[in-house]
């Protein structure tokens, strides 16, 4: 077991590098440094302007060059100003260039400095992880219970009119992207034309004080795509495990059926739906995306919006390399777990 | 004039789409009558959730065809804009601030007009024809790479298998919307790099291809010249317009904003096709009837595509019901952020990012294709059900 786990995060690591060093090519390509350059200077720089900003501000290195400085294996760039003044990527204005160390990167702990949000990367990152995981806590509160319920009373009877019905509901759900869901829900939840004006149709104030009026629309929004599909996952398991022989043994000693359904059927039923759960975390975080872009709640998704259309290089891996460590731990996790749940599998 | 009520706004869009009830009564009128020739595309008409499926689908397919290719349906130019008739709601009289109304054009905005003064009954129209172009020929492409790197590698396993399912989850470890905003974006189209990536994902339907006749038919080198032949030449010649626009001819050409759309939507989906593929393909090749053919002496790829393939065309098939679906989704997502389609395009995923910024004021220019994206996703996971059902009865 131990092994596995050591393989899986060796895996993981390498993953998390190749992606990173992706993310880290792309963003680096010469029109978007220029993009980036322009943003940060003047829209009227002339082409030489841009390559003297890029060259101060020590972008334009090697690609091998700059991907150390930022993971902290090469000590960071510094240049000479005409006045001679030291800048650096290590040097925080203030401190004098003696006292600053030669090497910062990730594995220093030093995440970079936001060029949008002016601001050091970690603490930006920190704060917005906050308010995502209180979104994706109620989320989860929300989705997995129901799902689960809606599950297992659609595939207890298989085929019956209470399976036809949650079934079709359902698949809806999955059908419903949340940028559909999220605009049916405002327009009938709190448009102030016609709505019912029960919620609020923007959650910005739920940043500092989340109420049931104004966070129940987004977490709502992003629980229901996922939860479709759970929910079918949960009823083909549980439809399964309903043909069973055990539970045909159980019916004819006469137990009741819902006995049957709580205390035989149930626990074998929800060892599939618990892999599937533990995988929809890559998909909530697409829904986190859209859903705080829709809502204007300025979380974890926000900020990847916010720092992918401004090219802010070192927030958009730091963001990058959140999602991807999500991504994979929650992979690993739902390994581990069906191995544990599951005693018929091993992962030797 | 008077705005139109209720009622005779529904009549009237019921009767724009005229060519569409034909077109599908046609449809069904066929199919139902000789169903029991047409295998499981046949067998779909026994399930009644299936039907409903088709139905959506083939609703929005002749909407887009009539609609976008015919201009049948649409009542008013989608671009054209009117400033008297911005925010209108559904059923007002057509009218301009500058200028007369031309002589014959429709008299209303049948569901009203958005914050530009645009027909948003047109808009949606025309909308669907954007995802009918794109999303069914994604997925076609997704699925020929997801093929074409998942029969080997669920066959052969091995070190081939690792690389190619590390490459696959790599991929999949990306949130979809940052891969969307580093690679769609107009700065990304300037370094070219789309061009490379559909250089690369384009070749494999004709790798697919070529190597389908050539394991079927190598022992008769005549037939297998001739569509090897065929193959090349046509495949190649739409593989050097399509992708690097550089037809001879100069028939074939692709609008580098699409093509970036394109090859991201097929970036995205062939690591799933992959690895679907490659799983169902681990499962088939302990068959008996595999080892027969081993046995046999029958070369590899002949047994992948020839053996294997044909038996697991049923999840395949499900399957690709379900991608045209999240291909739609993905579209409308890139809409919704606004990349790779130009602002004006009647696109649902724009139109509906458009319309949700004044959502607490005026509802009708968001609804309709949030409904029109909403119906076209059911009908494809209805479909995909029903066949599900039908092709596991037999």
């Amino acid at each position: 077991m131990s092994m596995f786990i050591l393989r899986r995060l060796g895996v993981m690591i390498l993953t998390a590098l190749c992606l990173t060093f992706v993310v880290f090519f792309l963003t680096n390509l010469y029109p978007n440094l220029e993009k980036l350059a322009k943003t940060q200077g003047n829209f009227r720089m002339t082409d030489e302007e841009v390559a003297s900003y890029l060259g101060r501000n020590g972008y334009l290195e090697p690609l091998p060059v700059k991907y150390g400085q930022w993971m902290g294996a090469l000590p960071g760039w510094t240049t000479q100003a005409e006045d001679g003044t030291l800048r650096g990527r290590c040097i925080e204005p203030g401190t004098p260039p003696k006292d600053t160390p030669r090497f910062c990167g990730i594995l220093q702990g030093d995440w970079g400095y936001s060029t949008v949000f002016k601001k050091d990367v970690g603490e930006i990152i920190g704060e917005k992880l906050a308010l995502t995981g209180r979104l994706m806590f109620w989320v989860m509160l929300l989705m997995v219970p129901s799902a689960l319920i809606l599950g297992v009373m659609a595939g207890m009877r298989e085929g019956s009119r209470t399976d036809r019905t949650l079934s079709t509901l359902a698949i809806t759900t999955t059908a419903t992207p949340e940028y559909v869901s999220g605009v049916l829900f405002i327009a009938v939840f709190a448009s102030t034309a016609v709505g019912l004006k029960w919620f609020k149709g923007t959650a910005t104030s739920a940043m500092e004080n989340p109420t049931f009026e104004n966070f129940f629309l987004p977490v709502l929004t992003i629980a229901l795509y996922g939860m479709g599909y759970i929910a079918r996952m949960t009823r083909a398991s549980m439809a399964e495990v309903m043909t069973a022989q055990y539970i045909r043994t159980a019916r004819l000693k006469g137990v009741s059926f819902p006995n049957i359904v709580m205390k035989h059927a149930l626990r074998n039923a929800l060892i599939a739906p618990f892999t599937v759960i533990m995988l929809q975390f890559p998909w909530l975080l697409n829904g986190v995306v859209i859903v705080e872009t829709l809502f204007n709640y300025k979380g974890f998704g926000w900020t990847l919006v916010q720092a992918a259309s401004n090219n802010d290089i070192e927030l958009l891996l730091a963001v990058s390399v959140v999602s991807v460590v999500v991504v994979l731990v929650t992979q690993l996790i739902s390994d581990i777990g069906y191995v544990y749940l599951n005693p018929r599998i091993s992962v030797t | 004039m008077d705005a139109l009520s209720w009622g005779e706004i529904i009549l009237r869009t019921l009767g724009q789409f005229t060519p569409v009830w034909i077109a599908i009564i046609a449809t069904f009128a066929l199919s139902i009558t000789f169903k029991r020739r047409l295998g499981l595309y046949g067998k779909l008409f026994d399930s009644p959730i299936g039907m409903v499926g088709f139905a959506l689908v083939m609703f929005w397919v002749f909407t887009g065809v009539f609609g976008g290719a015919f201009d049948l349906i649409t009542t008013h130019d989608v671009l054209d804009q009117s400033a008297s008739m911005k925010n209108k709601g559904p059923g007002t009289p057509y009218t301009k601030l500058m200028g007369e109304v031309a002589e014959g054009a429709y008299p209303y905005y049948l569901l009203g007009g958005d914050n530009l003064g645009r027909d948003v009954f047109s808009r949606m129209v025309v909308g669907a024809w954007e995802v009918i172009k794109i999303a069914p020929f994604a997925s076609l492409f997704a699925f020929m790479v997801g093929i074409t790197l998942g029969l080997p590698a669920g066959y052969y396993g091995g070190r081939l298998d690792t690389f190619l399912s590390f490459l696959a989850n790599l991929i999949l470890a990306f949130p979809v919307i940052l891969l969307f905003y580093l690679l769609v974006t107009p700065e990304i189209v300037l370094t070219g790099i789309p061009v490379y990536m559909a250089a690369v994902l384009f070749i494999f339907p004709i790798i697919f291809l070529v190597l389908l006749w050539n394991s079927r038919f190598h022992t008769q080198p005549a037939t297998r010249n001739l569509y090897v032949g065929v193959t090349l030449v046509v495949g190649l010649w739409l593989y050097a317009g399509i992708a690097w626009n550089a037809d001879p001819l100069g028939l074939v050409s692709f609008p580098p904003n699409l093509l970036v759309v394109f090859v991201a939507v097929v970036f995205v989906n062939s690591p799933t096709v992959f690895r679907i593929v490659r799983g169902l393909t681990m499962d088939i090749k302990t068959r008996d009837y595999v080892a027969a053919a081993q046995t046999r002496g029958e070369g590899p790829w002949y047994i992948m595509l020839w053996e294997i393939l044909p038996n697991v065309r049923g999840p395949l098939l499900v399957d690709f019901c379900l991608r045209i679906g999240y291909t739609t989704i993905l579209l409308g997502t890139l809409g919704f952020f606004g990349l790779g389609l130009s602002p004006e395009s009647p696109d649902w995923g724009s139109t509906i990012n458009e319309g949700r910024k004044l959502l607490s004021l005026y509802l009708h220019p968001a609804l309709p294709p949030a409904f029109a994206l909403l119906s076209l996703v059911l009908g494809l996971n209805l479909l995909a059900d029903g066949l599900r059902e039908e092709s596991l009865r037999d």
